[in-house]
């Protein structure tokens, strides 16, 4: 199932009084059903706090976040959880290390009172390329992609329908980052997810995203489509620059 | 042909306490070139940088050669190490937030490296500094001077480090990594800074990196390290002609802009790689 994702107006500031910082003074996208849409810029633009708003971990935004025509706001915890899910960037940090990947998987079993939990858990854990007995390892026991494949699949398990993806591989070598990307497109043409994808490296863009957004101080620039990174379609000359850098660096010799 | 810089041959490390070796026989030497060595995590390129500076403490590093200009690096006690390390040998770190002391101002830390190595009075060693981070095109070297890590951004930190490691004019530097933790339209910046500096001054440069685009951009020659070995050497404009299989799996790895949306190309690791001889 496929669900379209809109945010008008989202504003957040943190800190109070003088000391208060405008992060996002008002972002507004609409993602459609079934669609990868990625978010670049430089670090402190923004593009992880958009993501923390849209699933709630920092709820004090204003404005509205639609999620199929209905507001996250007004989502049940409960409901929420099973229409979205994050995946963070670094594999290390995000794994309970005295939790054993059976525990990270079945805790939201347990908390969303599904059955069938071995059953459900050894989907999870084949979905994502991973043998059945790595059930019962613990995170020290894995490498960091096949940390990034377990927070993948806790991500998995309550079957949401959006998928929330805060640079997922960047903590990765190339040749890992390439296992989990593929994992990543494998499973939205299975599943017909939705995509949200922060991320810094505009290689990565080209091969997995529709459409993306170029963050500047907490203001989209400009969105743009896949195509107009090649031959730099943009026009915010910032995006521009941006565009320009990575072809550069890219290709340069 | 002129003297080499470096020279290593059969370099094996050992952390204390490991089973195996975490660098198994490497071999190369250095001219006044740009070396890159790139490899995925675990590979051992940090631990061979580091072992040349002699950073690992309670490792056992041996080698048949380890000469650095005239100096044999595994004999050298740890008081001459320490004229060695900062003044002709000298290491740039992955994330200036966590390489520059956090409650020094940074024209001072720049400072100390020519105070250290150098006679002279601390005025004359904040000129040299202020030069220096002019130098790595720091507008307003006056103002940063005197400013802490934590009011300098990831960029303007990496600049300083730079500035910190070239002032007292080394042989040669070692960067870790050294852009991994910045934004693509700054890494270009701090690149071209790095490598203007390192060809006038005409230093050997060791680029340590897992990112290919990196080192074919800026080194001459290439090392290719797996599992603490080389298992490969190039240069770098051949990178695209690599023959090992290990190189090519991960240059088809690499998703590229204006690529196919095909599935891309997983590295299927042969354990002969293990034990091939470059």
């Amino acid at each position: 199932m496929s669900v379209s994702v809109e945010t008008r107006d989202v504003s957040i500031t943190f800190g109070t009084g003088p000391a208060a910082v405008r992060v996002l003074p008002s972002v507004g996208f609409s993602v459609s059903p079934g669609e990868c849409f990625g978010l670049v810029g430089e670090s402190g633009s923004g593009k992880s706090t958009v993501l923390r708003c849209i699933s709630m971990l920092t709820d004090i935004w204003t404005g509205d976040i639609l999620i199929d025509g209905k507001s996250v706001r007004e989502m049940p915890l409960i409901e929420r959880c099973r229409t979205l899910q994050m995946v963070f960037q670094d594999p290390y940090g995000s794994l309970h290390p005295r939790q054993s990947v059976r525990t990270v998987l079945s805790e939201p079993l347990v908390i969303h009172k599904l059955g069938d939990r071995e059953e459900r858990m050894r989907k999870a854990i084949t979905d994502v390329g991973l043998p059945v007995s790595f059930l019962d390892r613990f995170p020290h026991q894995l490498s960091g992609g096949q940390r990034q494949r377990v927070a993948i699949a806790r991500a998995l398990i309550l079957e949401p329908s959006l998928l929330l993806l805060d640079e997922p591989t960047s903590a990765l070598d190339v040749s890992v980052q390439a296992e989990i990307l593929n994992l990543l497109q494998r499973l939205r043409e299975e599943r017909g997810f939705t995509y949200i994808m922060v991320t810094h490296d505009l290689a990565v863009v080209d091969h997995m995203c529709d459409r993306f957004a170029v963050m500047l101080h907490g203001e989209i620039t400009e969105v743009l489509p896949r195509d107009a990174i090649p031959a730099n379609g943009a026009t915010h000359p910032y995006a521009r620059e941006l565009i320009g850098a990575s072809l550069e660096y890219e290709n340069a010799h | 042909m002129e003297k080499p810089i470096l020279e290593l041959e059969n370099l094996r490390i050992r952390y204390g306490g490991a089973s195996s070796e975490a660098v198994r026989g490497v071999s190369f030497t250095l001219g006044r070139e740009r070396l890159g060595i790139v490899g995925e995590s675990g590979s051992g390129k940090s631990t061979v940088g580091r072992a040349l500076l002699r950073l690992l403490p309670g490792a056992t590093i041996t080698a048949d050669t380890l000469r650095f200009g005239e100096q044999d690096l595994l004999t050298l006690s740890e008081k001459e190490m320490l004229k060695v390390r900062g003044r002709r040998m000298s290491m740039i770190l992955q994330d200036p937030k966590f390489s520059l002391n956090p409650i020094r101002r940074v024209g001072d830390q720049v400072a100390e490296t020519y105070l250290r190595h150098f006679k002279c009075s601390k005025a004359e060693s904040r000129d040299k500094a202020l030069i220096m981070l002019e130098a790595v095109k720091i507008r307003d070297p006056k103002r940063v001077y005197d400013q802490y890590p934590h009011e300098i951004s990831g960029g303007m930190g990496q600049r300083v480090m730079i500035a910190m490691m070239l002032l007292a004019d080394p042989d040669l530097v070692i960067a870790d990594e050294p852009t991994s933790a910045l934004d693509v339209t700054v890494r270009l910046q701090v690149l071209n800074i790095l490598d203007g500096l390192v060809r006038d001054r005409g230093i050997g440069l060791i680029m340590i990196s897992h990112d290919l685009n990196l080192v074919r951009n800026f080194c001459d020659r290439v090392l290719i390290m797996y599992a603490g070995r080389v298992v490969e050497t190039l240069a770098a404009r051949d990178l695209d002609k690599a023959e090992h299989p290990y190189t090519r799996g991960l240059l088809a790895a690499q998703p590229r802009i204006g690529g196919g949306r095909a599935p891309l190309a997983v590295l299927d690791r042969q354990p002969e790689w293990l034990e091939e001889k470059a």
